[in-house]
């Protein structure tokens, strides 16, 4: 075992102080070491985006991150996208358009969706397509997804 | 909710799905969710083939080896017809190993990366042997034996043919063979496999979390394998993230768990990678067909004779055995034609492989493939339209009896086809076709017409001679003293919305909302004996008896309101959470005959039993929902690329509980489908090692592969299931394949190939467009 490095992580506004390894990827410091369960694991080598969070609002693969290199930054995850009680658009999209069967794959489907509607609030569909194509779902098609994010980007802007 | 939805009950209306809250916001349980004291990583052979000489454990690490497990029996699937062979698959590999992948040793440290560490250090010494890889090879005279019990490594084959066949295929005009292969996948649920057993010490039994499709059957198979009595092990199936079949069969390192978790008396957790999921568990759909087709002057197929080869790999599959592919594509392969005259053998073949195990579909996507090849053939052959040569032979009277003594039901096997043809608009394709010819693109239309079998009970299952032989399904139900109503059902759903439909049924009869019945599955503590989900079974089954039950419920709160309202139960109806007399204004709210039914047991002199709680069990027969899947492709002759532009799927699954559900199961299952045509193959080298072991050589669909599905639905209803329903899981999965190959073999046609080989990659394009211009 090597030796444990002490990092701070700022997840959804809540620090959490944690001792890991130098090897330990953020994925697993955010599910083991700081007990957020919602960002999920898939293939622990880049592809299918199941660990998306984001990180200073970039969605970035936390399967390729180690733990050590978000030391004192800002991440979100699936558990802080509500305020409250009350639903992202996303997760309310998701929900009303059968974005999501297993649900095993939606953390990082919601997760790179903010992060690209965040970032570009018009994004044209054939962009919106190709940025949707990062992450891998097995149970829909992902034709309820694409459905899903499309009405939450347009709701999101009518704000 | 959509402009299709039924507004007078519950069912047929596309109401949200209860599962969706939890998770979409993160707290959604799954297996690998639970922290452990210990965890657990599997040691496995670097070869297909050897014997293992010895196993060294690094200093001070806790390895257990087979030596370790001698009082724990061998996984032995059992099939009692069809010269079956059973064969004994080790739970952890003694004496020799058998594939890339098998698990030799388990390593136990007090974190996963400890245990990786120390795997890392584990000496696996091992005389390597020569391995049978492809069927053909395993098939060969003088090949080496996977099992030395099993002679030839046939593990299974299996004969039919109708005793006219002879004469009827004497008797064509014209006969037409096809042999089509598809190569391995891995249904790569994106949650791999997963345990988590923890030692109670209050009541010293086992807790086994795990990602499982079947969690009764996996109490059944671990309590038996290891000895305890099986009231001893609990097994909890929480949210599971996706199966498709690969989470119904029993893996061997589950069995590791739950003996870990009693010999530690602790809890004991594994979380298999990608990399394991794709070696290690279990593959599907490797398999060559070769058909032959005697058709009469008028092109109607009069005698149709197969052979089915089916690489199962190292061992056979509990519960199902792997019997199950060869066994389902013969029984099953006449589809949905008119055929009287059938001959047909299947075998299921050992190879130093990942063991085989169902996948979305079984056998039927490649049947489905090889079929509706042979119709497009047979329909350039005598120059016909495809649509006209199916219309010819699809069966169109009912009930329908097969050559292999299937009875199909009501279906609607023509119309789908006619509906897809039209959606299409074929005419104006051929013209837009022929018009990319002459700038040199390369359009094709392919259709797929397919019946899928589905929801049947034991007698099919008793047909194929399995030892455990699933069938019914249970639910008991239970109306608290508040009227809230509790269904605990023996299957378990993990995606399909069940929890969602059930409650829609149960509603109706009751007259109760589906926000006031909650589904309890995935338990074996709180949940009674059922066989779990697969098959394209629950809806119809655990649908079935979930009404039945709720009908007996429905039955004694009548009886409660007749009581209390004075009136006679004819009179009564359940509506809108309220028990009324009918025509008057006399009513009781439903959850007010609940507190009496408990509370108030003596204002009914005796005359009705306190409580509400019913059970029903359904079992049956069996039921064939159908399916027109069209696709319209472009293939890039250069590059050998298929680009899909339309897929269209015209679908007839009976009574749709939820058309949204339905929608979405049928999304998926053609994605997956067009994975199989176009993309994902598990590829061996000559040695039997594995070379796609993680998600970039391994291609499972992105959106960006899968173009939007344009949905169309009839409803003939099943006059053999109780809710009209018909399964429908798998048949995204069945048609796509066999639409897309028949779609590139038409855009093809000016150069006179034939694709018959999925996935159709472009590497395998190239090669037959290279071979077409060698040979032009």
């Amino acid at each position: 075992m090597m030796e444990k490095i002490e990092i701070a992580l700022l997840i959804n506004g809540r620090w959490h102080a944690v001792r890991v390894e130098p090897r330990r990827t953020l994925v697993d410091a955010i599910r083991d070491d700081c007990g957020q369960t919602g960002t999920h694991i898939g293939c622990e080598h880049g592809v299918c985006g199941a660990c998306t969070v984001l990180l200073g609002g970039e969605p970035v693969r936390s399967c390729l991150m180690f733990a050590v290199q978000a030391d004192g930054r800002e991440i979100r995850t699936v558990e802080g996208l509500a305020d409250g009680d009350k639903l992202h658009p996303l997760q309310r999209a998701f929900m009303e358009h059968h974005g999501l069967q297993c649900g095993f794959c939606t953390p990082g489907f919601l997760m790179l969706a903010v992060g690209v509607l965040e970032r570009e609030p018009d994004i044209g569909d054939a962009d919106l397509i190709e940025a949707l194509s990062s992450n891998l779902c097995r149970c829909t098609g992902y034709q309820n997804i694409i459905k899903a994010v499309r009405a939450a980007a347009a709701e999101m802007r009518a704000k | 909710m959509s402009g299709r939805d039924r507004r007078d009950t519950w069912v047929g209306r596309s109401i949200r799905r209860v599962e969706d809250f939890s998770l979409v916001t993160g707290r959604g349980r799954f297996t690998a969710d639970l922290a452990a004291t210990h965890w657990v990583r599997f040691v496995r052979s670097p070869v297909a083939a050897g014997k293992i000489e010895r196993i060294t454990a690094p200093q001070g690490a806790t390895v257990i080896t087979a030596a370790d497990l001698a009082g724990v029996k061998p996984i032995r699937p059992m099939l009692h017809k069809f010269g079956y062979v059973p064969v004994d698959q080790p739970i952890l590999a003694s004496e020799v190993v058998r594939f890339v992948g098998e698990p030799i040793a388990a390593v136990i440290a007090a974190s996963e990366e400890e245990a990786e560490d120390l795997a890392d250090g584990v000496e696996v010494a091992i005389t390597e042997s020569t391995a049978v890889v492809r069927a053909e090879d395993a098939l060969a005279e003088g090949a080496a034996l996977v099992h030395k019990d099993v002679p030839g490594n046939v593990v299974v084959e299996a004969r039919h043919a109708t005793p006219d066949f002879n004469a009827a295929r004497k008797a064509a005009h014209r006969l037409l063979t096809i042999e089509i292969r598809s190569r391995r996948q891995n249904a790569m649920p994106l949650e791999a496999r997963g345990g988590h057993a923890a030692y109670d010490p209050a009541s010293g039994r086992i807790f086994f979390t795990c990602s499982t499709q079947t969690p009764h059957l996996m109490r059944t198979a671990i309590a038996d394998l290891i000895g305890m009595p099986e009231s001893q092990l609990r097994v909890i199936a929480p949210d599971v993230g996706g199966g498709f079949g690969q989470k119904m069969s029993l893996p061997p390192e589950y069995v590791v768990l739950v003996w870990l978790a009693r010999k530690l008396k602790s809890s004991v957790a594994w979380r298999e990678d990608r990399r394991e999921n794709l070696i290690a568990a279990f593959h599907s759909r490797d398999q060559k067909i070769r058909l032959e087709g005697g058709f009469d002057r008028a092109g109607k197929l009069v005698a149709l004779s197969a052979d089915v080869t089916a690489n199962i790999g190292a061992y056979s599959c509990f519960p199902t055995t792997c019997a199950v592919e060869p066994l389902m594509a013969l029984a099953e392969l006449p589809g949905p034609y008119d055929i009287r005259a059938y001959s047909g053998v299947a075998r299921g073949v050992l190879t130093h492989t990942c063991p085989m195990a169902p996948y979305r579909g079984v056998a039927r996507p490649v049947i489905t493939l090889a079929l509706e090849r042979l119709m497009d053939r047979a329909a350039a052959a005598f120059d016909l339209d495809p649509i006209e040569i199916r219309r010819r032979n699809l069966i169109d009277r009912f009930p329908y009896t097969s050559a292999t003594g299937l009875v199909f039901d009501e279906a609607s096997y023509r119309e789908t086809m006619e509906m897809a043809a039209a959606a299409l608009d074929v005419a104006a394709f051929r013209v837009r076709q022929r018009q990319a010819r002459t700038i040199g693109r390369f359009l094709g239309l392919g259709l797929a017409t397919f019946s899928e079998r589905t929801g049947y009970g034991t007698p099919a299952f008793a047909a194929r001679g399995m030892e455990i032989t699933p069938g019914w399904e249970k639910v008991e139900l239970t109306m608290d003293p508040s009227g809230l109503v509790e269904a605990r059902i023996g299957a378990s759903p993990h995606g399909q919305g069940l929890r969602t439909t059930l409650a829609q049924i149960i509603a109706d009869e009751l007259g109760i909302a589906p926000a006031q019945i909650v589904i309890v599955h995935g338990d074996t503590d709180r949940t009674p004996y059922g066989f779990g989900t697969f098959a394209s079974r629950s809806l119809v089954i655990a649908g079935g008896a979930a009404l039945i039950a709720a009908r007996k419920v429905r039955v004694k709160l009548i009886k409660l309101a007749s009581h209390l309202l004075e009136a006679a139960p004819d009179d009564i109806v359940l509506e809108n959470g309220n028990a009324k007399v009918a025509g008057t204004d006399r009513e009781l709210p439903i959850a007010s005959l609940a507190r009496a039914a408990y509370h108030q047991a003596h204002r009914f002199n005796g005359e009705i039993e306190p409580g509400i709680t019913e059970a029903a069990t359904y079992d049956p027969p069996g039921t064939f929902s159908n399916a027109c899947h069209a696709a319209i492709v472009e293939v890039d002759i250069e590059t050998g690329r298929v680009e899909i532009d339309k897929f269209l799927v015209a679908e007839d699954a009976g009574r749709l509980i939820n058309p949204m559900i339905v929608d979405g199961q049928i999304h998926g299952g053609v994605a997956q489908g067009i994975g199989n045509a176009l993309l994902e193959e598990i590829i061996y080298d000559e040695t039997g090692n594995i070379l796609t072991t993680t998600l970039a050589d391994y291609l499972p669909p992105t959106l960006r592969e899968i173009p939007p599905m344009e949905l169309h639905h009839l409803e003939t209803l099943s006059k053999e299931t109780i809710t009209g329903a018909k399964g429908l899981g798998e048949g995204g999965a069945i048609g796509a394949p066999a639409a897309i190959i028949n779609a590139i073999n038409d855009a093809l046609s000016p150069f006179r190939i034939s694709i018959d080989e999925i996935p159709a990659t472009p590497q395998r394009i190239r090669a037959a467009l290279r071979a077409a211009k060698a040979n032009a």
